[in-house]
């Protein structure tokens, strides 16, 4: 097939995929999450070795962290969820989980190592994966179908497929889609090699986090190649300026460094926001546009864009060329939730 | 409270105004001593010496981190304290940096901006029998230049960028500041038996692991010239974060100084008496400000640089100093947002300061917005929301400094 | 005069004089290495470039350019 990409801005991966953590996850809030975030991981297993170094590949493991007792049940409920689906996985005791994040406040409860999470820099990878693939520079698309796409200068592109992974600005095309802008912050530090060694997510996370209400920050923290800590993370519906929000980066800085308490004196030396695009399920639209014949939707990704990328374009190309998946793709159908 | 952030000639100039005018004034400055980069912690300066025995508080070596337009507070940083200050009126004369333009070996240690080696030498930096070529642009190479000699450095060369034919065309307008032109003199005086050359330039800086030597041009000749230390000088860029960083026409802030000090020490003046609520009395000034940017403007004439420094950098010579990037990975991208999310250049922790007005030079690239920390804070420091203690002000009243 | 370690050696200088000055006049050239293993050492002098940074007292990117020297500091590059 011939493949062009349209991209509004001069810039590839400059979105959400630009501003996110890049996170490598496998997760477990559902079923259908967790059988795409798998399949996609072990995708991005496979391409490790071909990735170029800028993209900063990296199997740091990730630990949910758990501050008391009533979190620990939640690890044992993901370690038997995740042990009954053949994924690694490894409960830590308070002392262990201090052995492996020397930095975290003593007295924690416990915590569950997943030794396969990894980590990458989206924009290089984003860049590599599109490999020769002509990209249509600065050109904004105001309207699709299943005959093509035009562009805000009145011009047209046919094409019998048009796939629309506009993140969460995908109700500027299509006004129907059930999928909204969650705003997320995030801060890097300079670089302090060797001060963290996995992603660290709290599992406070998930009561914050599915609080889709109100404004909510829980500590995530992850080590870079290059030795710099980025520290997450924030959840605010409704927001739509981009800029940074002080008393939430504020409150997201306060609540890492209770976890953390030696992060208060590194240096940080930027901040940034980005838009999820939160769909009312948790479960991305990736299938037919419902209504709109030849359109095919690959977004509402949530905080789980760059990681699932790649199943994702599997299970899509898999439906267009008409060929079986590794996965069930129904779960993903869009006309789940759109109201019509 | 009228808060002034910097206390270089603008922020001392706003600040002494501003006082005359019976308005209590906070200088906020990142360096340890008062005096800016020009006149550096000199007690010999009057203006300094009035500003250290007029009483306005200072905070020194204290960075401002964020910006709250709403709050109207500043969020601030110094070694031990931080926390926010408040204002009613703000004035910013937050000053210049040095221009950087890449060339092959302006990363080697001993390689640095001529205001950077002033600096230094003004701190204890020994430069007694030192061999130092000095390049660039502008008066502060004579200046520095005279500086250094004064201390016993060998200063081998000064090699002007500028032709012959600008720098006459400067001389009427130095005529006009007999001030500067006395100046001129003494340097000329200091510097004698220094080879200065006009319509030259550092091509490139080489050594293994730190500098010994550069190699110079001049036309159709190339030589090398053996050193210990090079100072280089392309001119000044603001330091306009801040401003940039309070949003389009923000209300009752003042903005003073452009690099050239008689002109940013008027602006400074300007900017106090309306800060303090006496625009009626800056008319007085308007002939000093006119003059001042008269003679901002020929320097800048005068002293434009050539087109040959656009190509000095070659595709292996760093450009990004943080994050190691070349000239040669930048050149394939058309902006610098794509630049830096590729390649991360800008993304260490000058933020962009040096790299940018270079990549704005070799590329035309705009370099886009600004976020908080306006500069690398420690994290504690972005969640604290406490008023800055008083002490830390050298104020009894805690009070005069939240109100 | 005021004594320092750099790197386990003491060096005594003038009271007042900034850190990076006294890096400088005792033959330190790599202050830091650049993240591809340059040596570096200041270039702004002015606490801008961040070039400078070297390990006062055991924590890591202080800017020598800005900090006066302190009896006693132990400066690692």
């Amino acid at each position: 097939m011939r493949v062009m990409v349209c991209e509004e801005s001069g810039i590839i991966g400059g979105g959400a995929t630009a501003a996110g953590m890049g996170h490598l996850a496998v997760m477990d809030d559902s079923e259908a999450q967790f059988a795409l975030t798998s399949y996609s991981q072990m995708l991005w297993r496979e391409l490790a070795a071909e990735l170029p170094a800028s993209a900063e590949y990296l199997t740091c493991g990730a630990l949910w962290v758990a501050a008391d007792e009533e979190e620990l049940v939640e690890v044992h409920r993901k370690h038997r969820f995740y042990t009954a689906r053949g994924v690694p996985v490894e409960v830590l005791d308070s002392r262990q989980l201090s052995a492996a994040e020397p930095h975290l406040r003593a007295g924690l409860a416990g915590g569950l190592r997943m030794p396969a999470d990894s980590v990458c820099y989206p924009p290089c990878a984003a860049a590599w994966l599109l490999g020769g693939i002509p990209v249509a520079f600065g050109r904004r698309v105001v309207a699709a179908s299943g005959s093509g796409v035009e562009f805000e200068d009145g011009t047209n592109l046919k094409a019998p497929v048009i796939v629309l992974a506009t993140g969460a600005a995908i109700r500027r095309l299509v006004p129907s889609a059930p999928v909204a802008p969650r705003k997320g912050h995030l801060l890097i530090t300079d670089r302090y090699p060797g001060f963290l060694n996995h992603q660290i997510i709290e599992l406070g996370y998930l009561k914050s986090a599915h609080a889709t209400e109100s404004d909510s920050v829980a500590f995530n923290a992850q080590p870079r190649s290059t030795g710099q800590i980025l520290i997450g993370s924030s959840r605010q519906f409704g927001a739509e300026d981009s800029g940074i929000d002080s008393r939430i980066l504020a409150r997201m800085l306060a609540r890492a460094v209770e976890y953390m308490p030696e992060l208060r004196d590194l240096s940080a030396i930027r901040a940034w926001t980005g838009f999820r695009a939160a769909t009312p399920d948790k479960v991305p639209l990736i299938g037919r546009a419902p209504g709109m014949p030849g359109v095919w939707l690959a977004t509402g990704h949530e905080g789980l864009g760059i990681s699932t990328s790649l199943a994702t374009a599997r299970l899509l190309a898999d439906e267009i060329l008409g060929r079986d998946s590794a996965i069930p793709r129904s779960p993903y159908n869009p006309e789940r939730t759109f109201v019509h | 409270m009228i808060v002034v952030v910097g206390a270089g000639p603008a922020g001392i100039a706003a600040a002494l105004r501003a006082q005359e005018c019976g308005a209590r004034v906070t200088v906020i400055d990142d360096n340890p001593n008062p005096g800016g980069q020009i006149w550096r912690g000199d007690d010999e300066n009057s203006w300094v010496a009035r500003f250290r025995s007029s009483g306005i508080p200072l905070l020194s070596s204290t960075r401002v981190v964020a910006v709250d337009v709403e709050a109207r507070s500043l969020l601030v940083e110094t070694d031990g304290v931080s926390g926010r200050l408040s204002w009613k009126k703000l004035v910013l004369a937050t000053g210049s940096r040095e221009l950087f333009l890449p060339f092959p070996g302006w990363t080697l240690p001993g390689v640095f901006g001529v205001g950077g080696l002033q600096a230094l030498a003004k701190t204890g930096l020994p430069v007694a029998g030192k061999r130092i070529v000095l390049g660039g642009t502008g008066p502060l190479l004579l200046a520095v230049g005279a500086y250094l000699r004064q201390h016993g450095a060998d200063v081998k060369l000064i090699a002007e960028q500028a032709n012959i034919q600008s720098l006459a065309g400067f001389a009427p307008e130095l005529l006009r500041h007999p001030r500067k032109v006395l100046q001129g003199a003494s340097l000329q005086w200091a510097i004698a038996g220094t080879p200065y050359r006009t319509g030259c330039w550092i091509d490139s800086a080489e050594g293994v692991n730190k500098l010994e030597r550069v190699t110079v041009r001049s036309g159709r000749d190339i030589w090398t010239e053996d050193c210990d230390y090079a100072g280089v000088a392309w001119g000044l860029t603001p330091n306009t974060e801040l401003l940039e960083s309070l949003g389009p026409e923000p209300e009752d802030v003042y903005v003073a100084g452009s690099g050239e000090v008689d002109l940013s020490f008027v602006e400074g003046e300007i900017a106090g008496l309306n800060a303090a609520g006496y625009p009626e009395r800056t008319v007085l000034l308007a002939p000093k400000l006119e003059k001042a940017r008269g003679f901002a403007a020929a320097l800048a004439t005068t002293f434009a640089l050539r087109d040959e420094l656009r190509h000095l950098a070659k595709p292996d010579t760093i450009v990004c100093r943080c994050e190691d990037v070349t000239y040669g990975e930048l050149r394939k991208f058309t902006s610098f947002r794509a630049a830096k999310l590729q390649t991360r250049c800008g993304m260490g922790p000058c933020q962009g300061r040096i790299c940018g007005p270079a990549n704005e030079f070799l590329f035309g690239w705009e370099t886009g917005t600004v976020r908080p920390p306006v500069f690398p804070a420690k994290i504690a420091t972005l969640f604290s929301d406490a008023p800055l203690p008083a002490d830390t002000t050298g104020q009894p009243d805690t009070k005069e400094i939240t109100s | 005069m005021t004594r320092i370690s750099i790197n386990g050696h003491q060096v005594s200088v003038p009271p007042g004089t900034m850190l990076a000055s006294a890096l400088l006049g005792s033959g330190a050239f790599r202050f830091r290495n650049s993240v591809s293993g340059e040596p570096r050492a200041p270039l702004c002098g002015m606490g801008v470039c961040f070039e400078c940074r070297v390990t006062v007292d055991g924590h890591p990117h202080a800017r020598s350019c800005q900090v006066p020297v302190r009896e006693g500091m132990e400066v690692n590059t």
